[in-house]
């Protein structure tokens, strides 16, 4: 395949990724907003703005007011903001048509579909009435492009490049939400044990998709190191770095057997991989979480780049 | 011109309003449909377009970056009687265009003999010298051709344009199809309609048939090159190579590896046996043509030239459908076939002769004056229905470079009817069918792309100037 079509489907999948992921952010952090008074409603919003890495342009715009529907417009469909997730929507389309020979039917339509909704949505405000109804619809859209591409792709290099851009994003961005909220997760002994703990905790998984998940495994316990462990180590839960890296192993290899030779993509990989498998949630502690989630996000970035180096994506 | 409709020939009525033989199935079924479920139907086939992606860029207008062709419902049909000579028309035409593109890149025997005037080659760039001397792998210079129809009445059909450079529009003849077996499947049951979808794996078969002589014994590799994702045809280009399982490059991902020209896969660059090109000679080589190009690939056509690719169409088959050699095409045809051409030209008035500018310039109210390098339906009068000032303005322009211009009758096109809001309405129509042109002989898909004017009386069909289109059926024996 082209190496400009290998890139095109990897940024198709990553800004669908990304677009959904910010949905699970504005989700989690509007339910928080609902449950706070206004100034911690609007600790909430800042915190999203900042896991998303927008604080500086969003102040550049609206200052420090960081009012519930200002943050969620910024964030959905402000042209201020060019990483907005129609943005991402039209993106993902706009790669999906450049590579759309090598996807199938039902996968375009979809992407396509996507598309059509959110620019319906999102063409005027969305007040928090509506919230609700945009952030659904675009979970639900993206999974099914995810079901469109998981029933109708031949499993080839094609297939495997869709995923690997899904994976690289999708663990960069669990890796960031556990960044920006690590200090929630912090043993803090003012803290231990009140109520905002448990609810910050449950945060942090419920914009990950993954609080029914660790309550289910976990019996109902909310515990710093648990919610860390799941979300970095747990192979199960696929929104984990652990999971996320796993994919990346499989897809990776694909590709080595289909064209018949590893690169250094394959080095950076297996040794972010093997970390991943034999550290402990304690010795991740022990190191610093931060430091720990700051040295994973910079060799993500890393075998990203060296992926699209090594296939050529482009001259 | 907008009373034009009443007196132009109606393939589905005639003029007791009975309805014609091509059509008597059709209408059966049509009576039988309640009169709200085919305006239904058009919603639900706008969806589907809008879904599928099947839009055109528009240049130059900046709310509808892409736009839907409109799509009628009413099929446009055609018996299989009027098919077989319509087709034998279309050979004989297409095999005169091929001939004649080898004769004038070779010896002008046509020139020598007098039947065609050396200054239509001279000066004109659409003649490309760098293809003096040269014959394209399997002597084939337009792999795909599309003759554009007009039709006058029972038996008379009109060849009113060759496009053999890049002739678009297959696409929509092929979705338009799939369209109307999604909306309509049991019409297909009652009616028997001859099948068009085959078209991709024909284009594919006679692209593979014209191998370079650098080509190795392994499996052709065919790509389509496109201007990319901005240029107004750009879902034809995907949507072909999606249907023949070839690439899609573009300039970019292309450069001369050890004489080949390569593109740039995952793996490294890999060598390309057949390009169909839909970027216009012109900026197909920044080398040889356009220096500013960042279309096309430097250096292709020494390549080419040297046997490393064969490109489709060929450079330089523009001269063939260039409007001024179009008024030729009846000698053309006669002289390369040695039989009287089956399919007759629109009557022409060349206007770099000076009885003809003459009249012309008399007659501009009931004329369609047309650019000899003009196409898209820009650039051109309508006699008929342009005001007296409209009309003074162009007489200007043609006095002042009449070489520039053709001028012909205004035909009173035939009309197939349309779904109005008030039921059924005439409407102007073209036909384009397409033709593939191998070694190993000519095919044409039965049907085409009809183009059908909407506004009423309207005899612009193009795309690009608000015209629709329509599923065309060739009735099976």
């Amino acid at each position: 395949m082209l190496g400009r079509s290998a890139n095109g489907i990897f940024w198709l999948f990553r800004s669908l990724e990304r677009a959904e992921n910010t949905a699970r952010l504005v989700e989690a952090g509007f339910r928080m907003a609902l449950t706070r008074d206004a100034r911690d409603a609007s600790d909430e919003w800042r915190s999203v703005i900042v896991t998303l890495g927008l604080r500086a342009m969003y102040e550049a715009k609206f200052g420090t007011d960081y009012a519930g529907p200002n943050v969620i417009n910024f964030i959905l469909r402000d042209r201020d903001n060019p990483g907005n997730v129609l943005a991402m929507c039209e993106l993902a389309r706009t790669n999906a048509r450049m590579v759309r020979a090598g996807i199938t039917r039902e996968v375009w339509e979809s992407v396509n579909d996507s598309w059509l909704k959110m620019r319906e949505l999102l063409a005027r405000p969305v007040t928090e009435m509506r919230l609700g109804a945009v952030l659904d619809t675009i979970r639900r859209q993206s999974t099914q492009v995810r079901g469109a591409m998981e029933g109708t792709m031949l499993r080839n290099e094609i297939y495997n490049f869709a995923r690997i851009g899904s994976f690289i994003e999708r663990a960069d961005n669990t890796a960031r939400i556990l960044d920006v909220k690590y200090y929630v997760l912090l043993p803090s002994i003012s803290y231990v044990g009140s109520s905002l703990d448990n609810v910050q905790w449950e945060n942090v998984l419920r914009s990950l998709a993954g609080e029914r998940a660790y309550r289910w495994l976990n019996a109902g316990r909310m515990e710093a190191r648990g919610i860390a462990e799941f979300l970095i180590l747990d192979s199960r839960f696929p929104r984990s770095l652990a999971f996320c890296y796993g994919k990346l192993r499989s897809n990776l290899a694909h590709l080595a057997r289909e064209y018949g030779c590893e690169t250094e993509a394959h080095a950076i990989l297996e040794e972010a991989d093997c970390d991943l498998h034999t550290t402990t949630i304690d010795a991740i502690f022990e190191q610093g979480l931060h430091e720990y989630i700051a040295k994973f996000i910079s060799r993500n970035t890393r075998l990203a780049n060296q992926i699209q180096h090594d296939y050529r994506f482009i001259d | 011109m907008n009373n034009a409709s009443s007196s132009s020939y109606d393939e589905m009525f005639a003029a007791d309003g009975s309805v014609r033989p091509a059509y008597c199935g059709y209408s059966e079924w049509f009576g039988d449909q309640p009169a709200d479920l085919l305006r239904r139907k058009g919603t639900e086939a706008e969806a589907f377009f809008r879904r599928t992606g099947i839009t055109f860029n528009v240049y130059g207008s900046e709310d509808a970056e892409e736009r839907l062709i409109p799509f009628d419902m009413i099929p446009r049909i055609i018996t299989a009687h009027q098919w077989r000579r319509l087709s034998r028309g279309i050979e004989q035409r297409v095999r005169a265009l091929n001939a004649f593109l080898h004769d004038l890149y070779h010896r002008q025997e046509i020139v020598r003999s007098g039947r065609l005037p050396a200054r239509l080659l001279e000066k004109n760039p659409a003649f490309l010298p760098q293809m003096v001397g040269f014959t394209p792998p399997g002597g084939v210079y337009t792999h795909i051709v599309g003759i554009d129809l007009v039709r006058t009445g029972e038996d008379e059909f009109m060849v009113l344009e060759d496009n053999a450079r890049t002739p678009s529009g297959v696409s929509y003849m092929l979705e338009n199809r799939e369209t109307m077996m999604a909306m309509f499947p049991e019409l297909f049951t009652r009616v028997r309609v001859r099948e068009v979808s085959d078209y991709p794996r024909r284009l594919a078969r006679s692209l593979a048939a014209c191998l370079p002589p650098a080509a190795k014994g392994h499996q052709p590799v065919v790509a389509v090159l496109t201007p990319g994702i901005y240029n107004s045809a750009y879902f034809e280009h995907a949507f072909l190579a999606d249907q023949m399982g070839a690439e899609l490059v573009e300039g970019s991902d292309l450069r001369i590896e050890n004489g080949r020209i390569a593109m740039r896969t995952t793996q490294g660059y890999t060598p390309i046996d057949v390009l169909y090109r839909r970027v216009d000679d012109d900026y197909l080589d920044p080398l040889t043509f356009n220096p500013g190009s960042q279309l096309g690939v430097s250096g292709i056509m020494d390549v080419y030239r040297a046997g490393g690719i064969t490109i489709a169409n060929a450079p330089g088959t523009g001269i063939a459908d260039d409007k001024a050699i179009y008024s030729f095409m009846p000698e053309i045809v006669e002289f390369y076939t040695g039989e009287k051409p089956i399919l007759p030209n629109v009557p022409t008035w060349r206007c770099s002769e000076p009885d003809a500018l003459k009249y012309v310039l008399e007659h501009l109210s009931e004329l369609v004056v047309k650019e000899v390098h003009g196409s898209g339906g820009y650039g051109m009068l309508i006699g008929p229905t342009s005001t007296k000032k409209e009309i003074a303005a162009f007489a200007a322009k043609l006095a002042a470079r009449p070489h520039n211009y053709i001028a012909q009758p205004t035909l009173s096109l035939s009309t197939v009817p349309i779904l109005g809001r008030g039921g059924l309405t005439p409407r102007h129509v073209d036909l384009r069918p397409f033709v593939l042109v191998s070694p190993g002989g000519i095919d044409i898909t039965p049907g085409g792309l009809t183009r059908v004017a909407l506004k009423k009386g309207s005899l612009v069909v193009n795309s690009s100037q608000g015209g629709g289109t329509k599923d065309s059926w060739v009735l099976d024996d």
